[in-house]
Order: structure tokens, then sequence, then C-alpha cells
């Protein structure tokens, strides 16, 4: 298939583009302008819609608005808009809907760098909003899976009613790649959906979208019907990635931009006759629990690389119920760690 | 005498029925307060124009957060003074829809100002009637950006003291002052001669959009008796005598008329 050098914002907007998304609700914020900017050179050219809000808040409810209506829509931004979008978000899970939103992770808290980070995983996978809420949340970690999971995110969004996360981060937002892309239905018509607010036009019922449940009856059993929504996608789409763990004796957990890293690592410790092994969540949110313990079946010890102060650790020590020591390698404030610092925190390991 | 007639003061009068784009609910509104005479006269307007099929109603947080149960057509429920954004991407994706918000003076002149302000600035093609009562009801009466000065409220337990919280704004005002706005009036609802001109104004906002022409705007000195402590009569009395001579009624922008009132 045809390849194309791109960069990851670039790619996102254009297989969102390819993915039949009709409108896409943005406001300008580094490092994930690209997606905004090729939006805005194309996506009306291929019959849909770019419009820059006037905030990050005023985006995610032209979200939900589109939403609404039953027409595919993506928003994309950096963790203090991030920030701002979760209230929106919680309205949009509350209300059942569709919807795709990029996160590109940038170092905090405030306003911290416009480098990329890994500081953001709790807000993806524990809260994005207020309130009962967990949502599906993709790890990419190259320009290609970024295009994939875009892809993919848009059908899932609309079969488990729900907004899907890609959690990706500067660097990948930032970095060339070459990829290959899907088809292109930028001109098919959207599906349409019985429980769309878009007008009744004399031949159904009216639609009502709203997350307001003032009985706690119906509020609890609203709770309950998207967690077990939530449980099926875990069965269905939980994702990881195991290298080389049948023999380890270490394995290195990582996801997105820190992966890689991770890989090298791996990599120049194997030929030091060190058994190390890696592990990757694609979707960090389910957190592929059963796959990881499978993969440190024969590890003596577990190492967690991430550029944070350590947050996916805590699903990491959850998913092997405190069974293995587990260590951490972390860098914080926009520095991304070069293979040579975690292959010393390998061989300081001692198993 | 026909079914839907009746005689009153010795002249044939129409049977006053319930509009055909309501349903036929018991609200939850306190006796007396003017949100049912909006819900009606935007529910008349739809009739009349026979778009209720057309249509999507936004609905605030406030009082009228349960606006879309009492309506026929598809109504939407937006977070606290979004209801314009949520509108944009309503008719962004819909364009031929008659979309419109429905928003308090909390929802819309405190929280909201970015996203009214925005859309109105955008010539964003939908129609916000906007309810003005000085007041947060549905939270028990706290003081609004439209509070008058001197009004007692939950949180202006002394009047509103505006060297302290300044002054209240008017919308009406501040929005024709934006190229984007295709129609901005402001009406009353203390009396009938006033209401059936609150009509007017709404079908006319309703027009505009679905002629394509952008931005409008209807601002509705409404009552709160709860929360004024009053009873509804002196309730509209006190929209006449207080709210009237300070939030001046009228068209101030119809860009068709070049009408700009400032």
């Amino acid at each position: 298939m045809k390849k194309t050098l791109m960069k990851g914002n670039e790619a996102v907007a254009e297989a969102a583009i390819r993915a039949g998304c009709k409108c896409y609700f943005g406001y300008p914020i580094t490092p994930q302008n690209e997606v905004g900017a090729y939006m805005s050179a194309r996506i009306h050219k291929r019959g849909g819609v770019f419009l820059q809000a006037e905030s990050e808040i005023g985006a995610i409810n032209m979200i939900y608005g589109c939403a609404a209506t039953g027409t595919r829509c993506m928003t994309s931004s950096s963790s203090p808009g991030i920030s701002l979008k979760t209230e929106g978000i919680s309205y949009i899970a509350g209300a059942d809907l569709p919807a795709v939103i990029v996160s590109v992770q940038r170092g905090g808290p405030g306003l911290g760098t416009i480098q990329p980070s890994q500081a953001d995983y709790y807000q993806s996978t524990r809260a994005m909003g207020h309130g009962d809420l967990r949502l599906p949340v993709f790890a990419p970690y190259s320009v290609q899976e970024m295009v994939d999971m875009t892809t993919e995110a848009f059908e899932l969004a609309e079969e488990y009613l729900t907004p899907v996360i890609i959690l990706a981060d500067g660097l990948l937002g930032q970095m060339m790649e070459p990829v290959s892309f899907g088809d292109d239905n930028s001109e098919k018509p959207g599906k349409s959906f019985s429980w769309a607010a878009d007008g009744h036009m004399g031949k159904r019922e009216k639609n009502e979208i709203t997350s307001l449940r003032l009985y706690s009856e119906e509020l609890e059993e609203s709770v309950n019907k998207r967690f077990a929504r939530f449980e099926k996608f875990k069965e269905n789409h939980t994702r990881a990635e195991a290298v080389n763990c049948d023999d380890a004796d270490i394995v290195v957990a990582a996801y997105g931009s820190a992966s890689r890293v991770v890989q090298s690592a791996m990599e120049m410790a194997r030929s030091e006759g060190i058994k190390v092994g890696t592990f990757r969540p694609i979707t960090v949110s389910p957190f592929p629990e059963k796959a990881l313990r499978e993969a440190c079946k024969v590890a003596k010890k577990v190492l967690v690389v991430e550029m944070s102060m350590g947050q996916m650790i805590d699903d990491v020590k959850m998913a092997l119920e405190y069974k293995l020591p587990i260590e951490f390698y972390g860098r914080q404030g926009g520095f991304v760690p070069g293979p040579e610092e975690i292959l010393e925190k390998i061989r300081g390991m001692k198993v | 005498m026909a079914r839907l007639c009746r005689k009153v003061m010795g002249k044939i009068m129409p049977k006053f029925t319930r509009a055909k784009a309501l349903e036929d609910k018991q609200t939850h509104y306190c006796p007396g307060c003017t949100h049912g005479v909006i819900h009606r006269l935007i529910a008349e307007v739809i009739d009349e124009m026979d778009i209720e099929g057309n249509t999507v109603g936004v609905f605030p947080v406030g009082c009228a957060v349960l606006g879309y149960q009492y309506v026929k057509f598809d109504g939407v429920q937006a977070s606290h003074g979004r209801a314009p954004a949520a509108a944009t991407g309503i008719k962004r994706a819909k364009p031929d829809r008659l979309v419109f918000t429905y928003q308090g003076d909390g929802d819309l002149a405190a929280i909201g100002t970015g996203e009214v302000v925005h859309a109105a600035a955008r010539g964003e093609n939908i129609t916000t009637i906007f309810v003005n009562n000085t007041i947060y009801g549905m939270t028990g009466g706290q003081m609004a950006p439209t509070t008058l000065p001197g009004q007692k409220t939950q949180t202006s337990p002394f009047g509103r003291d505006t060297d302290k919280v300044g002054f209240p704004i008017r919308i009406c005002e501040l929005l024709s002052t934006l190229d984007g706005v295709a129609y901005a009036e402001r009406v009353s609802l203390h009396d009938v001669k006033h209401i059936n001109a609150a009509k007017k104004a709404i079908k006319k906002a309703f027009e505009i959009q679905m002629e394509g022409k952008g931005f409008s705007i209807v601002e509705l000195l409404s009552n709160c008796p709860t929360n004024w402590a009053m009873t509804p009569p002196d309730s509209l009395k006190w929209i006449k005598e207080n709210m009237v001579p300070y939030y001046p009624l009228g068209v101030y922008k119809d860009a068709e008329k070049g009408v700009t009132q400032r």
C-alpha cells in the first residue's frame, strides 16, 4: 500500500476525514495545532465542517450538539485544553453519545511545557470529567497507530455509544513517519440513528438528549448500563503487545512514546545477556490486566517506564496484585528518556 | 357554536386549546411563573410556521432544564452556559433545522457569556430565547448578572451594591454591536399586550433564522414570584415598574431594516 510521510497530528486529521468525520471543532493549543490546521484546509472540500471555537469549552460543547444529531465528529487538544473539555466529555458520556477526542499530552501541571509528556494518564483513564465514568482510551506508539486507532475509534464510539479517547503525546503528534491509510469514506453519507435529536420530521417520536436523571433509580440504571457496555468493550477490544516475555527475567512495561525507547533499551540489554521483555498496553483503559499477568509469568521483576512521576504503574501493581517487585523509571518536564538511561536502570535491577 | 369556538362577552372567540407543539404534561414551574407562557409562545410560533418536525431546542441548566419534556420536538439538554455552543454543533451538522437555545440570565449572561457572544459574532444561524428574570431561580434566588441595583436576593441580602459587585449587563444592547447579529429585540411578559408582542418577536427571530440571515436573540423580561417573594400579579407589576425602565423594550438590531440601536 502506498505510504505517505506525515506528521502524527496531520495523519490523525486525514484518518478522521477518511473515516467519515463530518465536523471538527477545536481550539488552538500546542503541540496539536496541526490537527486543526489540516482540517481547516481540507475537510470542507470533502463535505465536512471545520470550526475554530471560542475556547476548548466551546469546542467540546459543539461536539456535544453535533454528536446529539448522530453526526460523526472529533475534537483534539492538549493537556490544559483537555482539562477544560472534561466537563463536556462527562456530559457527552452521560448522554451516551459517540465522539472521538484526541489528547496530545504535554508537560504539566498548569501551563507546564509544550514538550511531550505522559502526565495525563490518570486524567484519561480515571477522570475524563466528573461522575461514575470509564472511557475507552487508545494509546498509539507510532503515527501509523494514530491513523489506525482514529479510524477504529469512530466505529467503536458509535457501537458502544461513548466518547473514545486517543491518548497521544507531543512527540507522536509532531514526528513524521511513513503511513498508509485505509479507504476514503469521506463522501459516504453517515449512518442514521434512532436516538438522534436531528428533527423528527413527523416520522418518529421526539428524541431527548440529556444526562439529567433526577430519579436515583433512573441514574443508577443508566450508570449500570454504561458500565455494562464498558465491560463488553473490555472483553472485545482490550489490547496489548508483549515482546520477548517468554524467558524474560525483567518485563519492562511502557505505553506510547516511552514504549519505543523501552524497545531499544530491551535490545541493548539482550545483547548484554540480560533477559528483558517488554509489555505495551495498546488500550490503557480498559487496562490489559490478563495480558500483563501472562507476560509476567516467568518474570522476577517488573520495571515501569513513563514520562511522568508514575501513573500507569498503579494499574500495573493492581494487575499483578503486588506479587512481583515493581520498580519505576520516569522522566518529567518534557524529557523523553533515552535508551541508555533505561538500560542503566535495568542493569541495576539485579535479578 | 362550533366546538373550537365559544362566546366571550358577546364575541365569538376561538377555544383556548393547547399548542400542538406542546406535550400534554404538567410543568414543574412555580405558580405564576412566565416560563409556561414562553414555552407556549414558542410552541404557537412553531405550529404557525409548521416546523415542529424540523426543530431542535437546546435547553439550559436552570429552571428550564426539563424544558425538552414539555415540547413535542427534539430536545437537547446543554451544560450551564454552553447552549449556544451545543446549538452551533447541531446547526453546523444539520443546517436546515430550526435550532434555538432557551437560556436564563445566569446561564447566558454569567457563565455563558463567552459562548453567546461568539455564537453571535460568528453570525451563527441560530436563535437565542433569553429569559431575563434578574435572578438564579433553580438554585434558590441568588444574585444574577442582570439583578437590578439595590435588588435583594439570597446573595445580595442588603440589595445589590454596585460599588462592590458592579452593574447589570444589558445583553441586547451588548450583542447589537456585533455584525453577526441579524436580529435582537427585548420584549416583556408583564401584560397581554406585551405577551402578544413577545410572540411576534419570537416569530420574527425564527423566520430570520429560516431565511439563513444569522444570529437572532429575543430577550424576554420575566418574573420569579417565588424568589422575588411576591404574588404573581405583584411580580408582573414589578417587571413593568422596575425592569422595563432599566431594560428598555424595543428592537436593538434588525439587519434587514438597518436598525442598530445601542
